[in-house]
């Protein structure tokens, strides 16, 4: 009774993967095309003045979506290697922590033009006679709108990792190699990642400024979704705007689908709260990549031969070691180190004095302080009257948790859409009916930045314990009793770190949106940013730097002054 | 014949406060972890236990004096000491098998070696079967074990647990307390010595071969209790009983010898750290020891058993009822006084009165506060200024945390009252309006 048994050859029988692998091995492989041969593009051979062929033509979209997304994700990548060393380099070594936050803290608040217009030049001398330099300067100023506020947030997360486990991992002797990856890293990712997809909805705002880059004299366009625009507006061609708008569309869906999904719902281990609470993201190529065999296979090979470096960067002594042995703490070389910095910081300011007194004078200070005045008054009405709209309609969708989830996608949507595609049909409009620029163009600046707030309140309002919400009904709370004794002291933490994003944000895009241009008909609002933008495209050394060194001052004195004591009231006695 | 493991020498550790002066938390500790014996170190908060147990996991260096390993000089964690904690320190993006792992790979052991040892330390702590879970899937005493087979599994010599069993309920506490004992009895684990930090006395006389009484202010060991009975030990017996008694004197305040509380623990200075009683549970207490079977005086652990409370919160509790002359603490048990029985049994109103007067001619903090306010001719004062104060003699944390209680007290004894979003301190209003 013997049963026949086939036998195939090995090759055959695990010939590799499951299905799920074979269908996803087209779309690994078209990846793969599409990287190399963008990537390819982007060192082609190019001398300064030539100019690159465009057109408007729609069938060249996916083209140019290919280079602009692929430019933001190496300044995304970019941005993220940024944000760990600067973590890590601050958290570690208190004297870099004294130069570096300040510091950072000022880059944050520099406007992204003004960084373009100053390292263009640079860059294109960095690779002479190749069309690399340019795509340098492009990558560097998308990098810089999205840089600060991830490495903010890395170093917040690397700082308050719990003590109890940091004494963990000292017992345990993991190295800072071994540390960085096991534990600060994971710590801070959830808030690193959330940053980030925040900081790509910031790029794509700046995407036209950045790749038609016409500053400093300079006027070149890279091919790409920003220089298509930039084209469109030169020519008043509204038809393209819609093009553009249409593929900026497929754009912002596509990396949310298949990069910032996936990646958010592979990241939920990481959340620190240890109660299950809230559920997770879904993504479904996440579900597909977790069920190929292969490509987990692959993965695995990776993490193990990563996980070997833990071998070789460990600390190879314990604490019975002379090695260990903590060293005198002297305070001479940080008192030095104090006073260098001093110095620097004296040095800097009195080069400034020197340099305004001779190249602008006096009298341009403060009539750009006061250009400052007149964007403050616009950003603060702005958020005052967007406070006005998006509360109450926060508050009632975040009362609603089946209507808040579906809101909260479209939201985030939102705002990674790019408002300055909608400035062109403001000009339009302001044109049409001659309404006064200094009122009517304002609104565009919060046009983007306003989804921050809505995005938070109905977070703040869907938090709102249970209880309470019974506690006011029982209670009969009604009309404006309700929302000053109950509904907006709730919602007024989430609020305050929305209003926060919106500000920041909107003074940023002041510089866009004070001054637009569309074919011939240019508008402008009096302003710091139009100030900024005018110096901009002129070229006005100097002038920039002065309207960028108040626009700091503005955008730090403001955050200190008030943001700061609101989250701090906020944060010490209206939460649950 | 003893060998002695860890060695600490005349050890001191302060910390800078704000006058820049150094304040010590620990001073002049001497203590031998001998091979072959669990101790337990006992105290209220803040009495330096901890600091103690950091000092010889190497994680904070020492001030004065000497922390010995093996007769070396100990400078940072070492190979042969590991540790447990309190809210058990987990990677919580690791899964069971990585956590445990964790210490081997840093040491760089290879993959499949790792692999092994990890799986036996699961096994041995009884969750195999949990390798893939991550930490959230766990329930709390799950957790702990996988927080002990991660110290474990580095075959340690000497092991520390910090309060390890104290975030968990009292079921699944003892349960994990005695299969530690077990493992340590049979022999299935190279372990040498245990160290135990806790608050629990029970706890500490079940376990431990030595008990280390600590006092604060500064920390200090005040007594040392040799517990020689054999494991395992029955709770209810009367010998365990009797120790737990005597270690409830101890940590009250008596020395066993006397018999008697020190005059210097129960005056209090103004600078002193406050014991952080709640003041219903005061008076509950209070309620409870005048009623039967008790009728005035009881033993505490009974009194424990009766109320439900911690060992930590009822020694606090009964050490503010002390020092506000309610009762009196003699050996191990706690004795109404004729003022706390004359507390319990005025009308609600009177209670409020009572109270403030005990509280502004004992605690000096509130007095002062008191008295400045009075001196003032606005009557309110903020609290910053009696917390700069405070921060001379005390750390942050302690600082706060007495000022809290001090606001407390005179809130609820009618001397002041307090808006917390202010942080202003002032007379009661009525009070304010017959004084102008």
């Amino acid at each position: 009774m013997s049963q026949i048994k086939q036998f195939f050859p090995r090759q055959v029988v695990d010939a590799g993967g499951n299905r799920w692998d074979w269908v996803l091995l087209p779309m690994v492989l078209g990846l793969l095309v599409l990287l190399a041969y963008g990537g390819q593009q982007m060192a082609t051979p190019y001398q300064v003045g030539e100019t690159i062929p465009l057109s408007l033509e729609p069938d060249n979209l996916p083209y140019y979506l290919l280079r602009t997304t692929l430019r933001m994700f190496i300044a995304l990548g970019a941005s993220m290697v940024f944000s760990c060393i600067f973590a890590a380099l601050t958290t570690k070594y208190r004297a870099a922590e004294k130069v570096l936050v300040p510091i950072l803290d000022i880059l944050q608040s520099i406007p992204v033009l003004g960084f373009l217009s100053i390292t263009v030049t640079a860059f294109i001398a960095l690779f002479p006679g190749n069309l690399l330099g340019v795509e340098c300067a492009a990558i560097f100023a998308i990098f810089t709108s999205q840089a600060w506020n991830m490495a903010f947030s890395a170093y917040q997360g690397f700082r308050t990792v719990p003590a109890e486990l940091k004494e963990a991992a000292r017992v345990f002797k993991l190295s800072g190699w071994q540390t960085f990856w096991r534990l600060e890293l994971p710590f801070a990712m959830p808030g690193l990642l959330w940053n980030m997809m925040m900081s790509m909805s910031g790029g794509w705002f700046f995407v036209v400024a950045s790749e038609a880059i016409s500053v400093s004299n300079q006027n070149i366009k890279l091919p790409g979704i920003g220089s298509y625009i930039a084209l469109a507006i030169e020519q008043s061609n509204l038809h393209a705007i819609g093009w553009a708008i249409g593929a900026m569309l497929i754009g912002v869906i596509l990396y949310d689908q298949l990069f910032f999904r996936p990646l958010l719902a592979w990241a939920d281990k990481f959340r620190f709260e240890e109660s299950g609470g809230e559920t997770a993201q879904g993504s479904w190529l996440l579900a597909w990549l977790r069920r190929t065999d292969r490509l987990q296979g692959l993965v695995a090979w990776f993490g193990i031969l990563f996980e070997r470096s833990f071998g070789v960067f460990r600390l190879r002594y314990d604490g019975t070691s002379i090695r260990a042995r903590p060293q005198t703490a002297s305070s001479t070389p940080e008192r030095i180190w104090d006073a260098v910095i001093a110095a620097v910081v004296f040095y800097a300011l009195w080069t400034l004095i020197h340099f305004v007194h001779t190249e602008v004078g006096w009298s341009e200070v403060g009539r750009v302080f006061m250009l400052g005045c007149y964007t403050m008054l616009r950003v603060v009405v702005l958020i005052f009257l967007a406070a006005l709209v998006w509360i109450p309609v926060g508050v009632w969708i975040g009362m609603n948790p089946k209507l808040s989830e579906r809101a909260q996608a479209a939201i985030q949507f939102l705002a990674a859409f790019p408002a300055n595609l909608m400035f062109p049909v403001a000009v339009v409009v302001l044109v049409k009916f001659h309404l006064n620029p200094d009122i009517w163009l304002s609104p565009l600046m919060i046009l983007g930045t306003q989804w921050y707030l809505l995005f938070n309140v109905i977070a703040g309002a869907s938090t709102i314990p249970t209880e309470l919400r019974y506690a006011a009904q029982n209670f009969g709370l009604r009309g404006w009793l309700k929302w000053r004794r109950y509904l907006l002291p709730a919602i007024f933490p989430s609020f305050v770190t929305g209003a926060i994003t919106a500000s920041g944000g909107s003074w940023n895009a002041s510089i866009v949106a004070e001054y637009v241009t569309w074919g011939d008909t240019t508008l402008k609002a009096h302003g710091l940013g139009s100030y900024i933008a005018e110096m901009t495209a002129v070229g006005d050394f100097p002038r920039i730097a002065l309207g960028i060194g108040v626009m700091c001052v503005f955008v730090m004195s403001f955050n200190h002054f008030v943001w700061r004591r609101l989250y701090r009231m906020a944060e010490n006695r209206l939460h649950f | 014949m003893t060998t002695p493991i860890i060695e600490l020498k005349s050890v001191g550790k302060s910390f800078r406060s704000a006058d820049g002066k150094a304040r010590s938390v620990l001073e002049g500790v001497d203590f031998v972890l001998n091979e072959g014996e669990i101790v337990a170190l006992l105290g209220q908060s803040g009495s330096g236990k901890s600091t103690m147990l950091r000092l010889m996991a190497g994680l904070i260096a020492a001030d004065d004096g000497q922390v010995l390993y093996h007769g070396l000089p100990l400078y940072g964690p070492a190979d042969g000491i590991s540790m447990v904690f309190q809210s058990f320190a987990l990677f919580p993006w690791l899964t069971v098998q990585k956590n445990v792992e964790l210490g081997l790979e840093a040491k760089g052991v290879p993959p499949k070696e790792r692999e092994e040892r990890a799986e036996a330390a699961i096994e041995l702590i009884g969750l195999s079967g949990f390798e893939g879970a991550l930490p959230r899937e766990l329930s709390g005493g799950m957790r702990q074990r996988v927080g002990i087979a991660r110290a474990l599994v580095l075959e340690p010599e000497v092991l520390l647990m910090d309060e390890a069993f104290s975030a968990l309920d009292v079921l699944t506490g003892e349960r994990l307390r005695e299969d530690i004992l077990d493992l340590w009895q049979s022999g299935q684990i190279s372990t040498k010595a245990i160290l135990v930090v806790s608050h629990n006395i029970e706890e500490a006389v079940m376990m431990a071969d030595r008990v280390l009484v600590f006092a604060s202010d500064p920390g200090r060991v005040r007594d040392e209790l040799a517990v020689t009975l054999p494991r395992p030990r029955q709770v209810a017996g009367t010998e365990v009983r009797k120790l737990i008694d005597d270690v409830y004197g101890l940590m009250t305040g008596g020395s066993l010898r006397q018999g008697q509380i020190s005059a210097k623990e129960v005056k209090l200075q103004l600078g002193d750290r406050l014991p952080d009683a709640d003041i219903a549970r005061m008076e509950g207490i209070l309620e409870v020891l005048a009623e039967a079977p008790f009728l005035g005086r009881a033993d505490l652990p009974k009194l424990a058993e009766e109320t439900g409370l911690t060992d930590e919160e009822l020694l606090d509790a009964a050490k503010a009822l002390t020092l506000l002359g309610f009762a009196i603490l003699d050996g191990g048990d706690i004795m109404l006084t004729p003022l706390g029985s004359q507390y319990v049994h005025t009308e609600q109103v009177q209670q409020h009165d009572l109270f403030g007067q005990q509280v502004l001619e004992n605690v000096p903090l509130v007095a002062y506060i008191r008295h400045g306010l009075e001196q003032d001719p606005s009557g309110d004062l903020h609290q910053d200024l009696f917390l700069r104060l405070l921060r001379f003699t005390l750390d942050a944390e302690d600082a706060a945390s007495a000022l809290r209680i001090a606001i407390e007290w005179g809130r609820y004894g009618n001397l002041f009252e307090y808006i917390y979003t202010t942080g202003v301190i002032h007379l009661p209003r009525d009070e304010e309006a017959t004084q102008t």
